[in-house]
């Protein structure tokens, strides 16, 4: 089993994030690894702990993006691949899925890609039916289970976790799916894991590289800007007990009509 | 062909979703806006009924693309259906959820249009839709709009545009030829996991965080030795109250991620940065502190009451009643004011 891992270099979930100069800034908080990859990484080393192959890990991004791939590479990922993103100022989903795609072909001899459901920071979590899309390959999105993997007959059976419920779902291989949060608990990366992974000469690659035409954005993005702070006072219900506070605060729920 | 606007109508088993109609409300508006017709389509193995019941409400023309082969839910083979149809239109519109995000991504990629997924507020501005989306788990509010290629393809947020109720003259319904659809995956089954109301559609939702473990009172079975099973067996007890007070709002239950990852709910239930981002008219926090992650899930509830122990807990902040005292004491005694 080859197995790809598209990843994203985020900010921490911690950070304190705000707009200034029109522009979004977290302070001084380190980059991470999107913590939703993590996922797709550690479902990508069980499968190749139970099936053989090998874990590349793939991101498009700026030369500082290494950092994220090194985290993958830590946990235990074979190999990484960078994709600069010089020329892709603006990119959308739209951009990003068709270097992307070009960059799983170009590797060849892929049998599954794996993402995380979805950045931390763009919150759109789309790209993992578009790279499908394009490759012409099954599209499994918000999988919380591979139920059956078969490399020998290249069957994959798993369920995703819709709104409502969950779908079972076969298709074969190669596919892409993404991956949630129930699926496993990502490894720690070993202290010989990050050492190892410290020394890698991460191989770069340019957008012209990949000999796949790569679209213009569908999406112009104008501007950002904080979310409006909501300015609550809490109205703290003063009552002798629990029961008399939980009366106070019926009554206040159905004066405002909250209720 | 006329300028128009393509909206896309969720279902499930033949009925429409509420977030769909919101989608039509959102979708009128911006038609009459940019004096452009309004189209909406369905697509299943048998959509006449919810064709009907859209074009009811003065949707001009609804479209029904039913096929058995369409049963169930392939984004595939309904990106198939609905290429043809939103070619040349403005914008196609779609309710926002798994199955709509995975529809809009992959029709994005057959069109080579862009995709904005997870709309907050649509506003028109010289003839060019603008929208609104919330990045970083809500915490910034990007301004997005089409580049200049069409359609520009939308999902909008659940509960944040007024839904389409009544129309002034009745639309058209027209049945839509569908070839056999081609499929690449095959769906051996399907499980409704959310018994009751999802957190998505919620107008009120109730919701658990470290303090369900927390019951003083609770006196745990004998054979129950160690801390953990104690501490898990007295998060059920809470849960089970939570539900029942759920039950008794029509709310939908949710919980933080430190209650999940300890296994006390399934992941389903939880909200925040790494679980479902929601927005209810009302939230109750119980027993919740109120951690910069949680908070970003419940930025854009109306009303949120919070329960804790701890005065100096974060969740005061950003809630509009508190009471400052024990969940455990404070949930049956909601369950009884409420009956009154």
């Amino acid at each position: 089993m080859n197995i790809v891992v598209c990843v994203k270099q985020t900010v921490d979930t911690a950070a304190v994030i705000s707009v200034e100069g029109g522009m979004v800034s977290w302070g001084d908080t380190p980059l991470v690894l999107n913590p939703w990859d993590e996922f797709a990484v550690e479902e990508g080393l069980r499968i190749r702990e139970a099936h053989g192959g090998t874990v590349t890990a793939l991101t498009v991004g700026k030369e500082s993006a290494q950092e994220a791939l090194r985290s993958a590479l830590a946990m235990g990922a074979d190999e990484a691949l960078l994709i600069k993103d010089d020329g892709l100022s603006g990119a959308d989903s739209l951009v990003i899925s068709a270097v992307l795609a070009g960059a799983v072909q170009k590797l060849g001899d892929v049998d599954l890609v794996l993402f995380g459901r979805e950045a931390v920071d763009s919150n759109a979590g789309v790209l993992s039916a578009q790279v499908a899309r394009r490759l012409h390959w099954p599209s499994l999105p918000l999988v919380a289970c591979i139920s059956a993997l078969d490399p020998a007959s290249k069957s994959l059976d798993v369920e995703r976790m819709l709104d409502q419920g969950r779908q079972h779902v076969r298709a074969s291989l190669p596919a892409v799916i993404s991956v949630v949060k129930e699926i496993n608990e990502p490894r720690y990366a070993s202290f010989i894991g990050i050492r190892k992974a410290s020394r890698v000469d991460i191989p770069v690659w340019g957008v012209d590289d990949l000999g796949v035409p790569v679209p213009d954005p569908g999406v112009a993005w104008l501007t950002v800007e904080n979310a409006p702070q909501q300015d609550v006072a809490c109205e703290f219900i003063e009552a002798p007990d629990e029961v008399a506070a939980a009366r106070a605060l019926v009554a206040r729920l159905r004066e405002e009509k909250v209720l | 062909m006329t300028a128009r606007l393509l909206v896309y109508l969720d279902h499930l088993e033949g009925t429409i979703t509420s977030a769909s109609w919101e989608a039509l409300g959102a979708g009128k508006a911006l038609a009459e806006e940019l004096q452009v017709a309004l189209e909406a389509v369905v697509v299943g193995d048998d959509c006449m009924a919810a064709a009907e019941a859209a074009a009811s409400l003065g949707v001009g023309l609804v479209r029904a693309a039913s096929h058995p082969g369409l049963k169930d839910f392939h984004a595939c083979a309904y990106a198939d259906v609905l290429a043809p149809l939103a070619e040349g239109a403005e914008a196609v519109i779609f309710p926002d959820n798994g199955r709509t995000r995975e529809l809009a991504a992959i029709l994005a990629v057959d069109l080579e249009a862009g995709l904005i997924p997870d709309v907050i507020a649509l506003s028109v501005e010289e003839g060019t839709i603008l929208a609104r989306r919330a990045i970083y788990s809500g915490k910034v509010h990007s301004s997005v709009r089409s580049s200049g290629k069409k359609p520009i393809l939308l999902t909008l947020r659940n509960r944040a545009f007024p839904a389409l109720k009544e129309g002034s003259s009745a639309g058209k319904v027209e049945t839509l030829e569908v070839a056999d659809p081609d499929a690449d995956v095959e769906v051996l089954g399907y499980e409704r996991t959310t018994a009751g109301v999802s957190l998505a559609d919620a107008a009120v939702i109730v919701a658990g965080g470290r303090g369900v473990t927390g019951n003083v009172n609770l006196e745990p079975p004998g054979e129950l030795s160690s801390p953990e099973e104690i501490e898990a067996w007295k998060a059920a007890a809470a849960f089970a109250q939570l539900q029942e007070l759920a039950d008794a709002l029509g709310a939908a239950l949710g919980a933080t991620r430190a209650v999940v990852d300890a296994g006390y709910i399934e992941y389903a239930h939880q909200i925040g940065q790494t679980g479902k981002v929601v927005t209810p008219d009302l939230y109750f926090a119980f027993g919740i502190s109120g951690a910069i992650q949680h908070l970003a899930g419940i930025r854009s509830a109306r009303t949120v009451v919070a329960v804790n122990k701890d005065p100096e807990a974060p969740i005061f902040r950003s809630a509009r009643f508190g009471i400052i005292g024990d969940m455990h004491r404070v949930v049956p005694a909601l369950l009884d004011a409420l009956k009154e």
